[in-house]
């Protein structure tokens, strides 16, 4: 199973190589790892994404906590949630296909912010699956460059991941 | 009052209560043993590696409970220390280690003795820091202290780069008072509703049994234990490290389970339908083969740690808390409650493992001839009159010494249980005696494992630290040897140990006294001898049956019910 969960931890220089290092030791796989400061400058904000089974996910969220310096945490997967990964994409579009790649930007709510005479950079937000659903779209020969931001996640409703 | 940093670490350590600091010194940390020098509160105790140092601060927290101290200088230093780190966090003991660290502007320019310590140690410590102002010195050593000894203990590293410690840079000192940290709360107390539900349980229990481990000692939990114990009447078995949290010749007590352990505790442990464990960690060396584990069994598991619980094994009712106050509340629901075991199931359960007793799994030859393993253990406890403290190495040595001494006290049995570190023995005996003058202190080991620290020798006399050491010399590693002859068809590849100093002159040579025994009837007078002589190491060279085995044995991916009790014996 995948699971999304949320992290607060100081911000304090080693925090990051502590989750890093808390997973290649256990053998737990990370999909994706973002991290950023939060309003408040002296915590950061991780969204992580894993994989496995309800005994891997229980003790991973155990262990995560178990790290002195994790405030809190949450598993986004337990409840409803909303997640939202960006994409830069660049593309070969010589003429004649970029009506055809223009569409596509439309349909996906993407935008252009990048043109040369035979390429475009496009920014596309949206869950993993629609980033997955236009880059196959686009077809395959014609994506020159790909770059994923990694899925950020906040729960549904009143209730907030904060202190 | 303003400080140095240097002076500031040491009056930190004052702060703290701190006797003892184990170290040796270097170029990174020339400004904290300078500012050692200019008092007397704090001792220094001069090791001769870094692994010393750490094994002996751990001596000393495992047999008090205080945080012991370690003082390393940066890059060799540091890692030398690394083995007595990851000994001391595989057993939840309570240390903080102080190396030294390249002056800041130098950090990651591969400067000379320059490693990335915080780095190294981040996977075997509670937390590490590295302090990049004179000004958070007191602080960050305020929080150490707090990480190392609360909740699940453990060590914690400072990493002080030199220019903090700049003997002409100065400020005001003040340590702090209180410390608090928002993302470190460790539980303080078991939830009431869960601790009913045990109790519950455990009332409606017919072949319940306690499995105990290291967690109880380290809270100093051995009295609730034995009141608890004592008035359900149930039988209680112990892991490596928990032996002496109960009574070890208390006729409850059905010895060690495990791999090594005895007939009765393994065959309890397959048959029971209530198991309580209390702060244990299912370490595979315990379970065995975990499809087999408890196969009728409800759990229940109080730990500190809930990442300790259901990571091995499921368990059904889960206790978070200290062990002291969990086993504190489950007295008082217990005597509030007035209600009493199922007497009759319990009387036909104790039949039951009273049977298994008969086989005396622990049974050994005695009229070979030559000195066993066993009878040398043995007599240790006859004529230490089971009271000393007893340090030990790793191998077969070790489960003679947890078979065959019968610890009635716990922080008596010290020895390396998780991270299994040879060498650890001799330098944790230092700590302990230096915590313990007066007590006996006996260090078991083999003829390999000595030899791993063995330079410590030296200390033992610079500080007269009258260890009594007991190496059982089979001349080879022992349990690589039983492995090699179990499972490689007797391919002994590089477990015997050629070329052996002369033990006895080798101690003299250090200054202290020698002695070899070959005989089984010399051996309790020699001992006799050895500790009557308080202010002298002895170091006794005892010839025993190279060829011996440790047995009860559960083979790997074997059930509890499935142990190997002797030589040539069916697995039964
Ligand atoms: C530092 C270290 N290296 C290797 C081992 C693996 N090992 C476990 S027991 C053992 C043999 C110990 O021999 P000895 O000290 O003579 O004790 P005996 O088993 O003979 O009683 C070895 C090599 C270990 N536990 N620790
Ligand atoms: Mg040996």
């Amino acid at each position: 199973m995948r699971h999304i969960i949320s992290i607060l931890i100081e911000n304090e220089s080693g925090a990051l190589s502590r989750v890093a290092g808390l997973f290649s030791a256990r053998g737990y796989n990370i999909e994706s790892l973002t991290v950023a400061p939060t309003e408040d400058p002296t915590l950061s904000r991780m969204t992580l994404v894993t994989r496995g089974d309800e005994a891997i996910i229980e003790q991973i969220t155990k262990q995560l906590n178990k790290l002195v310096e994790v405030v809190k945490l949450l598993d986004l997967s337990d409840g409803p949630h909303i997640e939202r990964e960006m994409m830069l994409i660049k593309l070969k579009a010589e003429n004649g296909r970029r009506d055809e790649v223009a569409r596509l930007v439309d349909i996906f709510r993407g935008k252009v912010v990048d043109v040369t005479d035979n390429t475009f950079v496009i920014e596309v937000t949206g869950k993993s699956a629609k980033l997955d659903a236009f880059i196959k779209a686009a077809h395959e020969d014609s994506v020159i460059e790909v770059v994923r931001s990694g899925p950020l996640g906040i729960a549904r409703g009143a209730k907030g991941l904060k202190l | 009052m303003e400080l140095s940093g240097a002076e500031i670490v040491i009056q930190c350590l004052k702060e703290e209560g701190v006797e003892y600091v184990f170290g040796y010194p270097g170029g990174a940390v020339l400004h904290i043993y300078d500012a050692l020098f200019q008092q007397s509160d704090v001792k220094h105790i001069l090791v001769r590696h870094e692994q010393g140092a750490t094994h002996a601060a751990d001596g000393f927290a495992r047999s008090t409970g205080k945080p012991g101290v370690a003082l390393v200088t940066s890059g060799p230093g540091a890692t030398n220390a690394v083995t007595g780190i990851a000994t001391a966090y595989m057993d939840s003991i309570p240390m903080v280690v102080l190396t030294g660290q390249v002056p800041s502007p130098f950090i990651g320019s591969d400067a000379f003795q320059e490693v990335d310590t915080v780095g190294i140690t981040r996977p075997c410590v509670k937390h590490n820091f590295l302090i990049k102002d004179v000004r958070d010195i007191a602080a960050t050593f305020r929080k150490a202290f707090y990480l190392a000894t609360s909740g699940r203990p453990g060590p914690v590293v400072i990493d002080i780069p030199k220019d903090v410690t700049d003997p002409n840079i100065k400020i005001p000192f003040s340590y702090p008072k209180k410390v608090k940290m928002r993302s470190y709360n460790p539980v303080v107390k078991g939830h009431l509703g869960q601790i009913k539900k045990a109790i519950d349980l455990m009332l409606a229990a017919e072949k319940p049994v306690f499995y105990t481990g290291g967690g109880v000692i380290l809270d100093n939990a051995d009295k609730e234990l034995v009141e608890l114990v004592r008035m359900l009447g149930f039988p209680i078995t112990s892991t490596l490290m928990g032996l002496g949290a109960y009574p070890g010749t208390d006729k409850q007590f059905i010895g060690m389970l495990g791999m090594h352990g005895t007939y009765e505790a393994n065959m309890a442990m397959h048959e029971t339908d209530t198991l309580i464990a209390i702060g244990a960690r299912f370490d595979d060396r315990v379970t065995g083969q975990i499809a087999h584990f408890c196969p009728n069994a409800t759990i229940i598991h109080i730990d500190i740690d809930p990442s300790s619980i259901s990571k091995n094994v499921r368990v059904d009712v889960p206790i978070v808390g200290p062990v002291s106050s969990v086993l504190g509340d489950m007295l008082q629901v217990l005597k509030e409650s007035n209600k009493s075991p199922k007497s009759a199931a319990i009387h036909n359960w104790w039949k039951q493992i009273d049977e298994w007793r008969g086989k005396r799994c622990l049974q050994y030859d005695q009229h070979s001839g030559i000195i066993k393993p066993q009878f040398a253990v043995e007599t240790l406890y006859r004529v230490t009159k089971g009271d000393a403290f007893v340090s030990s190495d790793v191998g077969q040595h070790q489960m003679f010494a947890a078979q065959f001494y019968q610890f009635d006290k716990p922080r008596r049995w010290i020895n390396s249980g998780g991270l299994g570190t040879m060498g650890f023995g001799l330098p944790a005996g230092m700590g302990i005696q230096l915590a313990h003058p007066g007590s006996d202190v006996a260090v078991i080991t083999g003829e390999a494992s000595i030899q791993m620290c063995i330079q410590e020798l030296a200390t033992c006399k610079q500080y007269d630290l009258p260890l009594k050491i007991i190496l059982l010399n089979n001349g080879y590693m022992g349990m690589v040897r039983q492995w090699q002859e179990f499972f490689y068809d007797g391919r002994y590849s590089h477990s015997y140990v050629d070329s052996l100093p002369d033990f006895v002159k080798l101690s003299e040579s250090y200054g202290h006294v020698g002695m070899k025994v070959e005989k089984p009837d010399d051996l309790e007078g020699a001992m006799k001898e050895a500790f009557a002589m308080k202010d002298r190491l002895v170091f006794m060279d005892v010839v025993v049956d190279p060829t011996e085995n440790v047995y009860p044995m559960i083979v790997a991916g074997k059930g509890h019910h499935e142990m190997q009790l002797s030589p040539g014996s069916e697995m039964i």
